[in-house]
């Protein structure tokens, strides 16, 4: 569009800069898509108006990214990625850069609470069927920011240099050494090392402060783009472009982003930060769970120490990790890949899936065999947090809103909530002969949850949908 | 590689197979006791940091603590010329290795990986063990490589033991206890026949010290209190800030809902 057709850009209100502002808009917006891009992602995005509390996590997930990244900034200029200078440095951060302690404990906390956003933004993901047509994309890229974001706090744990920083990483990199075959080598690959060592500290800097946030910064402006191509969801399930003014055009039940939700979304993230602001300033280590005790002391490749634990964050599926024993595998993993190609086989009548289904069933059981436990272990983590994407083709409940849906699904949510609890539990704790079965059952729910969900999601007797959103 | 991996296999188990452990002392500290850190300062520079550093602790830091640059420079400046120098040790980590077997770890922030309460009770249970190389072993910390260096003041203790047929016995036992005690348990096959299982080990004062037993515990409270501090020196600071960042946040989130009601009022 040539420069001229555009329209002057002017402010409402008075003012005697207004007119000095609205010739510094035009001018700008004759040569950059200013207005569009205020009007069709704040102004003009029309979002139901009816959000609750669980619609708070994608800004706040949002802000906490900014926070990571600002924080990050100033920890890198005191920060020395070097096996023989990393943890004092950090020390060095902590004492003796001006408010380094704050900065440094934005940055650990920040962490922690990326995840808690995170699951958060998720679970409401799960309560309202966000995933559903139109938004399986919306949700495969927010699975992808899930994952990025993983490699990130993974890559970013080894920097202090502590002791469970480096038997962390030894335990997780070692992860990739039971891929059959290739697995050995693979590991000496990514540490540069024979060991975790400086050349891994390196590497892991590198993707830490650089190659991940750039993939986590493009996917997160994927998810914006794609959340407004579609329309925000909300918590009754039901399309607000299935009611429209009829002169307008603008959906009934809607307001503008902005101002209405960039006001709610201010206080959401100043209630956010009281509650963060309180861990930071009087609990910055969270009673072990946000700074171990163990990282404390400086990594020492000839003690590994009696307990290694990830944090938080990860140990739900470091628990379906070491719950997979070899009598796992035989009693339960294989029964139940058994029973679950026969539930297929007997469900679906396409001959070629039916074809598939034995065909990898059959080679699975082969493995189950002839691999060790190890391998399966890590196949199973893998598998529980990537079974996510999936989520749009597994729910087939003819409405997304748990609060129109039966018995079934939400008695399966609440298993499914506690099971993620009882793992994650499990996972900062020791192993025991009742903790690994405690496990076990625990990992066994965790699947049947996605695995089954096909046919109970189908099966629940779900209430009917209104047809516009009840504004509660 | 394949060391490495059953190294770790095997170490999961073991988190679980060591003995039951010493109940740990609530540590009376006060980071805001000048006086009490000072002391510990003192106990630290002389006893500690001849074979410890506290490599990331700076002396002109003692200053926070009430010490003028005078008193710093006069009386704990042993390995350092000037007090902006960092609390290190003379001697090399090769020697260190030599001499005593193991390097000494580093002290600075100790505090922070063992907790307050672990150190307070270590430091308090050395005994007397003849089949050690140094002579001496730890309750807290079974066949520590470090000897009892405060033992001239805290005198010197022996293990002693006590047979009970059950655990409420020997637990009721030990609670008259001032000092640190664990209770083992052994396997009806090892007790033989008079059937007492359960021994209640705790230490004993056989030759005294030059303190009291009061004296040397408020000689430790006064140690860890320092190092305590020392492994986090900003962290009265941060909690004063703390309270005034909340208050400006408080008044934030009350501008903002307000904002919030203002704007949304109209929505139905």
């Amino acid at each position: 569009m040539a420069a001229a057709e555009k329209q002057p850009v002017t402010i409402s209100g008075v003012g005697p800069l207004n007119g000095a502002m609205s010739g510094l808009l035009t001018w700008i917006d004759q040569r950059f898509p200013l207005m569009d891009l205020w009007y069709s992602h704040l102004a003009k995005y029309h979002a139901p108006k009816n959000f609750n509390f669980w619609y708070y996590f994608g800004s706040l997930s949002l802000f906490v990214l900014v926070l990571q990244l600002v924080t990050g900034i100033f920890l890198t200029m005191n920060y020395k990625p070097d096996a023989a200078q990393a943890f004092a440095s950090v020390e060095y951060i902590m004492r003796e850069v001006p408010a380094g302690w704050w900065i440094r404990y934005m940055h650990s906390t920040g962490a922690s609470f990326f995840f808690i956003c995170v699951y958060l933004h998720m679970f409401r993901g799960l309560l309202y069927g966000s995933y559903r047509k139109p938004r399986e994309l919306l949700w495969i890229f927010g699975m992808l920011i899930f994952l990025c974001l993983m490699a990130e706090a993974f890559f970013g744990y080894l920097l202090p240099w502590g002791q469970m920083s480096y038997w962390g990483a030894q335990v997780i990199v070692n992860l990739f050494g039971a891929i059959p075959f290739i697995g050995p080598d693979l590991a000496i690959w990514i540490r540069g090392d024979y060991v975790v060592s400086d050349a891994t500290l390196n590497r892991f800097f590198a993707f830490h402060v650089i190659a991940v946030p750039l993939v986590l910064l493009a996917l997160v402006g994927a998810h914006l783009l794609a959340l407004h191509e579609v329309g925000s969801n909300n918590p009754d399930g039901v399309e607000i472009k299935n009611a429209k003014d009829a002169k307008t055009g603008i959906p009934l039940d809607s307001v503008p982003f902005h101002p209405y939700y960039t006001v709610k979304d201010t206080f959401g993230v100043a209630v956010f930060l009281v509650v963060f602001s309180i861990v930071v300033f009087f609990a910055p280590e969270a009673g072990g769970y946000f700074l171990e005790a163990n990282n404390f002391i400086a990594a020492d490749p000839l003690k590994t120490p009696p307990h290694i634990a990830p944090v938080w964050y990860f140990t739900p599926y470091y628990s379906i990790l070491r719950a997979t024993t070899d009598d796992f595998v035989r009693w339960a993993l294989t029964p139940g890949v058994i029973a679950f190609a026969a539930l297929i086989i007997w469900s679906v009548k396409n001959t070629v899936v039916r074809g598939a289904v034995g065909a990898i069933a059959a080679l699975l059981l082969i493995g189950f065999f002839n691999l060790d436990a190890k391998v399966w272990g890590v196949v199973l983590m893998g598998v529980s947090v990537t079974i996510f994407f999936l989520l749009p083709w597994l729910d087939r409940s003819p409405v997304k809103s748990i609060r129109y849906k039966g018995p079934i699904t939400k008695v399966a949510l609440a298993l499914f909530v506690v099971t993620f609890f009882v793992l994650g539990y499990l996972g900062t704790e020791g192993v025991t002969s009742g903790r690994t079965v405690a496990a076990q059952i625990g990992t066994a729910v965790y699947f049947l949850f996605f695995f089954l969900m096909p046919w109970w999601s189908k099966m629940d007797k779900c209430k009917p949908e209104p047809q516009r959103v009840t504004g509660k | 590689m394949r060391v490495l991996l059953l190294l770790l296999a095997l170490a999961a188990p073991l988190a679980f197979a060591e003995e039951e452990s010493v109940r740990l002392d609530a540590a009376p500290i006060d980071p805001r006791d000048v006086a009490s850190l000072q002391a510990g300062a003192r106990t630290f520079v002389n006893y500690c940091l001849n074979c410890h550093s506290a490599g990331v602790m700076r002396y002109s830091k003692l200053l926070e603590i009430g010490l003028t640059e005078q008193q710093i420079k006069e009386n704990l400046l042993f390995t350092a010329d000037k007090v902006g120098e960092l609390m290190n040790v003379a001697m090399s980590r090769k020697d260190a290795k030599e001499w005593l077997g193991t390097v000494p770890p580093d002290l600075s922030v100790i505090a922070r990986a063992r907790g307050a309460d672990w150190l307070y009770t270590y430091l308090r249970s050395f005994y007397r063990d003849r089949e050690s190389a140094t002579g001496w072993n730890n309750m807290v910390y079974e066949h520590v490589a470090m000897p009892h260096v405060l033992w001239t003041l805290s005198g010197q203790q022996v293990q002693v033991e006590r047979k009970f047929k059950n655990m409420e016995q020997a637990e009721a036992s030990a609670r008259q206890l001032k000092n640190a005690w664990k209770v083992d348990e052994l396997t009806p096959e090892q007790a033989g026949k008079d059937e007492e299982r359960f021994i209640l080990k705790t230490i004993r004062t056989e030759t005294p010290g030059s303190l009291s037993q009061l004296e040397y515990d408020v000689l430790v409270r006064d140690l860890v209190n320092f190092m305590t501090w020392m492994s986090e020196p900003n962290q009265l600071e941060r909690k004063q800030y703390g309270y005034l960042v909340l208050l400006v946040l408080l008044v934030l989130v009350v501008l903002a809902y307000l904002l919030y009601k203002e704007f949304w009022k109209d929505v139905h």
